[in-house]
């Protein structure tokens, strides 16, 4: 439990760092920064206070939110998924997070994947229809997911290979 | 001409002290590697304006005092740059301290950047030109003609004109420079030239595209201006307002 608290803490701050001195000044053809934080709410652990996890993640995204003058956009879509995060588990690792023995690291790359894909796909969505905030540029939102949403999942996917989370 | 929102968090910013002093630090190491290239836009800037002081007619040997001057220029470094996001913020070195206050116009050696949003002691954020929520007043070089600068989200190189009447000629590659009608920024600082235009939907006024004389994406020394006649106007035309 201390151990993963520490992990934890570790890595909020990292992530954090991360995506606002090296991420939000990437740019990549001009408007692609991808969300690494998203990671946190992938790599935490499941067996944990539901309360307290939709809590840190609202910190989390208020802390990218400080930095990038984006008033609460980072924190409300962190909350999202944050929230809905236990039903996209059971959709995609279906009745195995019922069981103790469940680790993210033992599920399938298939499996892991899609969680990730999803994760993302959610929060890029409700980030970019908050930010842009119109029907009329709707296009412009489905852009910036699908293109934004691939950058993430290809660096968030090049982080976990990095970082791997058997140990825990 | 009100171009600065105040619904804004004035909290929330990344010109508090936290996110200012890591964003300093992230960029007193970054800046090294962009010395040369600011070293020879300082220079040209100087060559420039050594020019004009050379050739300047004027024989106006009376020295104003510098209490007299309308607008004070404090120079800064921008520390974090956006410029992909709907609405973009640059968050700069100067603040409080260094008598930065709110609604001062900020730009650079080639033209316009922003206007300063928040304020916290050692820091400034100031609203990208490159904001859907910017609204400057601007105006065709050497003619009257005004309209309003905004910027359709797009493009980080192109923002818009509006509100130009139809009667006016314009040609592909005229300059647009700041109007004389905004208490920010002084008159005839440098926009960008025309890139294209078309009339709007009510057919009565054109929409302007802009080639920015700013690369947006690579900008580190800003200049803060200062109008000092700022309060007295908007209290004038406050006092008119609430006549009516």
């Amino acid at each position: 439990m201390n151990n993963s608290l520490f992990v934890n803490t570790i890595r909020f701050i990292l992530l954090v760092l991360v995506q606002v001195l090296v991420f939000n000044q990437l740019n990549f053809f001009g408007f692609i920064n991808p969300m690494v934080y998203i990671l946190f709410l992938y790599w935490y652990p499941v067996k944990e206070n539901r309360a307290a996890f939709i809590g840190l993640s609202f910190v989390l995204g208020l802390a990218i939110d400080f930095f990038s003058d984006s008033m609460a956009l980072h924190a409300a879509s962190t909350v999202t998924i944050a929230y809905i995060r236990p039903a996209i588990m059971r959709f995609v690792f279906g009745v195995n997070i019922e069981f103790q023995s469940f680790r993210l690291g033992n599920s399938t790359k298939a499996q892991q994947i899609t969680f990730l894909a999803l994760l993302i796909v959610v929060h890029h969505m409700v980030f970019f229809s908050l930010e842009i905030f119109s029907v009329a540029n709707i296009l412009l939102i489905l852009k910036k997911v699908l293109t934004i949403g691939l950058a993430t999942l290809i660096l968030c996917l090049l982080f976990t290979s990095l970082f791997s989370v058997k140990k825990e | 001409m009100q171009s600065h929102s105040y619904h804004q968090s004035s909290f929330f910013n990344s010109s508090s002290w936290l996110t200012g002093n890591i964003y300093g630090a992230s960029s007193s190491i970054t800046s090294y590697f962009g010395l040369k290239d600011e070293n020879r836009k300082l220079v040209s800037e100087n060559k420039r304006l050594h020019k004009l002081l050379f050739n300047s007619k004027a024989t106006d040997t009376v020295q104003l005092d510098s209490a007299q001057l309308q607008y004070i220029v404090t120079n800064g470094k921008v520390i974090n740059n956006n410029y992909a996001k709907i609405r973009n913020y640059i968050t700069i070195n100067k603040g409080k301290r260094d008598s930065v206050k709110l609604d001062m116009g900020v730009i650079t050696t080639h033209g316009i950047l922003g206007i300063v949003q928040n304020v916290s002691g050692g820091y400034a954020t100031v609203q990208s030109i490159l904001n859907e929520k910017s609204n400057i007043n601007a105006k065709i070089k050497n003619t009257d003609h005004f309209g309003s600068l905004i910027w359709n989200a797009e493009r980080y190189d192109v923002v818009q004109l509006t509100d130009v009447p139809r009667l006016v000629k314009l040609t592909v590659g005229d300059t647009v420079v700041t109007g004389g009608r905004s208490s920010i920024f002084p008159e005839n600082i440098p926009i960008g030239t025309i890139q294209k235009f078309g009339l709007d939907t009510s057919n009565s006024y054109y929409t302007i595209d802009l080639k920015l004389f700013n690369d947006m994406t690579n900008i580190k020394n800003v200049y803060i201006v200062q109008n000092k006649d700022r309060e007295e106007i908007i209290a004038l035309e406050q006092a008119t307002e609430n006549e009516q």
